[in-house]
């Protein structure tokens, strides 16, 4: 119940600082990070995973709806949502009983950041990719993923720090 | 069958992300070509609401900044309005006379709510919808120069196709011959749009004054867009005419929206001729 209640808010809590905060705020002219893809690091990893791609699909969604794209952030968020369990099987090399007791915040540093900088770099590449959508910008798209990448990497930590100290 | 069952058992979330991927991605193909990005915007009651709580706390920051701009334009329309009187020869009462007087275009005025500039395809969302007589294909300027098009309509709301967007395509010429043009933006500098299409008879230099041609119905003639800041010349044909605007486009408060009395009998006009 506890659980329910706190992910229902981080949902919330994290659509309204994309929308009101982070899609205003544009470091060095044009950065914009996706702090929102925060949710599908964290979320549990024993819930049904059916549950996670509908969740991460809605959440895209959503984050479409106020930013006028099309549906680029719902397909971006749905891919790393379903490579997230491979992912994390293939850095830890866990097997699946682990995950009931399991906590991404318990992992050690370097898979941590390992695991985050590939869900960023994923979901960023697929983003920019369809919303220019042409072989031409293979160069804008793969330097905007880049540097949006680090910023949304950079957020994304301190997020977990905060979310630690909390606790 | 059973086989059928066990294999869907077997990748049911493979076959889900799947599902979902395809809606997703036929949202994105339906974004790309203009005029079709029907569901997913902004101008619902949920977002366009949320918008405009946040456009509320944000305008005290810009008002200072909107009263000049006002107040330019006041004195720039003063200022054309005391030209034409003394120009006319007091002819001024008998064109204002209701029989003889059309008015082909009116304006109505909104706020914008959310403004987009770093993207590839940009939109805005303004605080008027078609219960106000907002429709689509709605020319949208403000005191400083042209902002976009109208696109999707709620109630209350309205987006608009922003000139820095990758499908904007407007009809302009230079102020100071007849050559027309076509305003594109190659995403690049949300300051800075570029102009195609100019015939290598018009003689441009630095500086030159850009306005909208009047060749479409969306906007009138003679609103100003810009001036050149640099061309290249190659193979007899000008090349990468690159136009700065008069506006920022960062950062838009009032805006007017234009309608055109004449659009449908054009329209019906051009239509005929078609089919």
């Amino acid at each position: 119940m506890n659980d329910i209640f706190k992910y229902s808010f981080l949902f919330i809590a994290l659509i309204l600082i994309q929308i009101i905060v982070l899609n205003n705020i544009l470091f060095l002219g044009y950065i914009n990070p996706f702090l929102y893809i925060l949710f599908i690091v964290v979320f549990p990893f024993r819930r049904d995973r059916g549950f996670i791609l509908i969740l991460s699909f809605i959440l895209g969604l959503i984050i479409d709806f106020f930013s006028d794209s099309g549906g680029i952030n719902a397909a971006a968020t749905l891919a790393i949502a379903y490579i997230r369990l491979p992912l994390i099987k293939g850095l830890l090399r866990k097997t699946e009983i682990d995950f009931l007791v399991f906590n991404i915040l318990k992992t050690p540093f370097s898979k941590l950041l390992s695991f985050i900088a590939i869900l960023t770099f994923t979901h960023h590449f697929i983003l920019f990719s369809l919303d220019y959508f042409k072989f031409s910008e293979l160069l804008t798209i793969l330097s905007r993923t880049i540097l949006t990448s680090v910023f949304t990497i950079i957020l994304i930590i301190f997020s977990l720090l905060l979310m630690n100290k909390n606790k | 069958m059973q086989q059928i069952i066990s294999f869907i058992i077997k990748y049911k979330y493979f076959i889900l992300f799947m599902l979902l991927q395809i809606i997703a991605l036929n949202f994105t193909v339906q974004s790309h070509s203009y005029h079709k990005s029907k569901f997913v915007n902004s101008a619902n009651l949920l977002t366009g609401g949320i918008y405009k709580k946040i456009y509320s706390f944000k305008q005290y920051t810009s008002l200072k900044k909107h009263n000049q701009q006002l107040l330019e334009e006041n004195t720039r329309l003063k200022n054309s309005l005391s030209k034409t009187a003394i120009d006319s020869n007091h002819n001024i009462i008998s064109i204002i006379d209701s029989l003889k007087y059309f008015q082909k275009y009116s304006y109505a005025f909104a706020n914008v709510i959310n403004n987009q500039y770093h993207k590839k395809h940009n939109y805005l969302t303004i605080n008027l919808g078609s219960e106000k007589g907002v429709k689509p294909d709605q020319g949208v300027i403000n005191s400083k120069g042209i902002i976009g098009i109208t696109n999707t309509t709620s109630k209350n709301y309205a987006t608009v196709l922003s000139i820095l967007n990758n499908n904007s395509k407007i009809n302009v010429k230079l102020l100071n011959s007849l050559h027309f043009g076509t305003l594109i933006w190659n995403a690049k500098d949300y300051n800075i749009l570029q102009l195609i299409d100019l015939p290598i008879q018009a003689d441009i230099k630095n500086g030159d004054t850009i306005i909208t041609g009047g060749r479409s119905t969306i906007f009138p003639e003679g609103i100003p867009v810009g001036t050149i800041l640099d061309f290249n010349k190659e193979n007899n044909s000008y090349k990468d005419i690159n136009i700065k605007l008069f506006n920022d486009m960062s950062a838009i408060g009032p805006v007017n929206i234009i309608t055109n009395f004449d659009k449908e009998e054009i329209t019906n006009l051009e239509e005929t001729i078609n089919e």
